[in-house]
């Protein structure tokens, strides 16, 4: 008994152990230690890349506006009035009334290349301020009123700071002059700062401070729709039946051959498809949603397919001989036990086919949804862009101002995004059953 | 012996099953009485489960399992075109190994069989046939007071039982039962026995055992398997004291298996 047990007196032998048993440690150790740099170096990469799109983006948030008394004269308004003598439309010479308020504040402007500079001051949507104000107040008709009127995006980035006022005149996008009018204003207390409203309830435009998101918002969320609503029931129609009915032989391993590798083909071929078949063929409007959410429906289907094969392979096959013991047909098991367990499988991936399928720009180049469209999308088949596409476009307008719209496009779309993945959880959560 | 004829429930004759290419049964001839616990044993591999499977065609689920030879149920054939395999399993209920209830409440698991068959007209029939499943299960007066939390929830030997109830919900005739208390602690082990005990005046009932003992103490038949064949069957009490098979001999005295 006693030459088989472990010999605690042998030194040579205690001497061995203390040395393997400090090697482990280290050993464990190190490896901690490269385990925990991958993940700093990782979330490191992440964090800097946030940081600096988010620190790029935080001016396309607020925009400035210059206070105006702004005239309007009555004469030169027409009004039009519905049955009820209501005023449903006005309609006048927005922009004069605009200029001459502007030449008001300087009179000693009188040459037309200078009145035409002083103009520049303010952006183009300025006219549409007066309007708007004016169409929800006819009363304002006759009197002088003090307006918010957006300055054009070079002046608004002059009071950010981003153009710098101390280069030379001939390096900066604004004139000596300018800056001295814009003092002007800032001295009267004319200029504020205020929230960039027209980030989110504009559609795109050519000039920075008027460009905005809704539509292409509003495109991504009928996109979304059409896609959800075309591989969401496909595809888990087709996952139940191949897992669970469909016979194993030849030509359905044929099926789930290629459905794999449907997963794996470059997003711009399913565009081409799009193109051919929806657009060509079937003669569906370009530009649209529809055929942009049938396209990204394509996209979208391997992955849920697969999603819900391997949630539904993962239900325990007790669950299923415990309904097929008491008479539940092989549909009722499917429908009552299977299904309603796998669900929250089934949801994440649809979720993560429908994040990706968000963030996607190549199938919608082939389909005309790379355009530049202003007005916003009512339905599935107006014409429409999508937030990627957007950013994509912005990024490529030639004014400062679009940097930090091209940014703050991307911090939308990856709100957006993080909205649908918390989404994702949460129906996780809320369906998850315990066996 | 006529009188134990007329009481034969299951008849077997000649029954095969292969998976792919591989045999599991070879002609199994095997007779069961009503309102007697036949107990299948053998060592691991030997059949009884596949055989216990037939009883239900619970095997007809697995890829390229094949059946042959016949099996009958008061005198019907099961394999014919006629048998529809849901109503089959709604006649011939089965308890598996390891307990499986659904991850429902405790009354949904019960109620789920008769509900599917349409069995209860009413909510308070369906309420009735609930309780009395749980108090044949033995189970009744444990729940009552919860009905409604999870199935899961309950101990190995508790969900057992519940699975016993959902069985005997839909009213079967016949309920096989595979190594019913494999997963239990000696003192579930004894409650299901006991309960086996009760149930059998009512249903028929086969079970698959691995324990010697048990297969003592529950049934009053026993069928000894071994690799696919079915070596001896006869009663309980002559088969362990007096087998007259040498094989048999030496698994229940523990030399083989």
């Amino acid at each position: 008994m006693t030459d088989r047990g472990p010999q605690k007196n042998d030194p040579i032998r205690a001497a061995r152990q203390a040395q393997r048993l400090k090697k482990r440690y280290r050993k464990e150790r190190r490896f901690r230690a490269f385990g925990m740099s991958a993940v700093l170096l990782a979330t490191g990469i992440l964090a800097f890349l946030m940081t600096s799109i988010v620190y790029t983006s935080i001016p396309a948030f607020t925009h400035h506006n210059l206070t105006l008394d702004v005239t309007i004269i009555a004469e030169e308004v027409d009004i039009l009035r519905d049955d009820q003598g209501l005023v449903t439309n006005v309609d006048a010479n927005w922009l004069g009334f605009v200029r001459t308020a502007l030449r008001d504040s300087f009179p000693e402007v009188t040459s037309r290349r200078d009145k035409r500079d002083l103009y520049k001051l303010l952006s183009i949507g300025a006219p549409d301020a007066v309007r708007d104000a004016v169409q929800a107040d006819p009363n304002l008709i006759g009197q002088t009123i003090q307006v918010r009127l957006p300055l054009s995006d070079d002046i608004d980035l002059v009071m950010k700071g981003l153009i710098d006022r101390n280069l030379p005149e001939t390096d900066r996008l604004v004139s000596d002059r300018e800056l001295a009018w814009l003092d002007k204003f800032i001295a009267e207390q004319r200029v504020s700062e205020n929230f960039a409203i027209q980030l989110f309830a504009n559609g795109d435009s050519r000039e920075p401070e008027m460009a905005g998101l809704k539509g292409a918002l509003m495109g991504s969320l009928l996109t979304m729709l059409v896609t959800l609503l075309i591989s969401f029931p496909l595809g888990v129609l087709a996952a139940v039946y191949l897992q669970e009915m469909a016979p194993k032989n030849r030509l359905t391993q044929i099926i789930e051959v290629n459905i794999n590798n449907l997963a794996a083909v470059p997003s711009i071929v399913f565009g081409l498809l799009g193109l051919a078949v929806f657009i060509s063929f079937f003669q569906l409007p370009r530009s649209a949603p529809l055929v942009g959410g049938m396209v990204l429906a394509l996209m979208t289907l391997p992955t849920i397919i697969i999603a819900t094969r391997a949630s539904l392979a993962s239900v325990p096959p007790s669950i299923r001989q415990a309904a097929m013991g008491v008479g539940a047909s092989r549909l009722q098991v499917i429908m009552h036990h299977v299904l309603p367990l796998a669900m929250p499988g089934i949801l994440t991936g649809t979720i993560i086919g429908l994040a990706q399928a968000a963030g996607e720009t190549a199938p919608l180049l082939m389909i005309g949804m790379m355009a530049f469209i202003v007005d916003t999308p009512t339905d599935v088949t107006s014409k429409a862009t999508v937030l990627p596409a957007q950013i994509y476009m912005w990024a490529n307008n030639p004014e400062r101002a679009f940097v930090a719209r091209t940014s703050a496009g991307i911090v939308v779309l990856l709100s957006f995004l993080l909205l649908v993945n918390g989404l994702a959880i949460y129906f996780r959560k809320r369906f998850e059953k315990r066996w | 012996m006529s009188s134990q004829e007329e009481n034969i429930k299951i008849r077997t004759s000649g029954v095969t099953v292969h998976y792919g290419a591989a045999q599991a049964l070879h002609g199994i001839d095997l007779d069961i009485r009503a309102n007697e616990v036949t107990a299948l044993i053998g060592p691991s591999g030997c059949g009884k489960s596949t055989f216990l499977r037939c009883i239900n065609r619970m095997n007809d689920v697995i890829e390229d399992c094949h059946f042959g030879g016949k099996i009958e149920i008061d005198g019907e054939d099961i394999y014919s075109g006629e048998i529809d395999v849901v109503e089959l399993r709604a006649r011939v209920g089965m308890v598996f190994q390891k307990p499986n209830p659904f991850p429902k409440s405790i009354y949904d698991n019960v109620a789920y069989g008769p509900r599917i068959h349409g069995l209860a007209s009413s909510k308070d029939e369906l309420d009735h046939m609930v309780e009395t499943s749980l108090r044949r299960a033995g189970l009744w007066q444990e729940v009552h007071d919860r009905l409604h939390t999870s199935g899961s929830g309950l101990s190995g030997g508790q969900q057992q039982r519940l699975c016993i109830a959902r069985t005997i919900a839909v009213d079967p005739n016949v309920v096989l039962m595979d190594e019913p208390c494999s997963a239990l602690d000696p003192i579930a082990t004894a409650i299901i026995e006991e309960l086996i005990e009760e149930l059998r005046s009512q249903y028929t009932i086969v079970i698959v055992t691995h324990s010697m003992q048990q297969a003592a103490r529950v049934s009053q038949r026993t069928a000894y398997f071994h690799l696919g064949h079915l070596v001896e069957h006869g009663d309980t009490d002559r088969i362990f004291t007096n087998p007259a098979n040498k094989q048999t001999e030496a698994y229940i005295s523990g030399k083989i298996g």
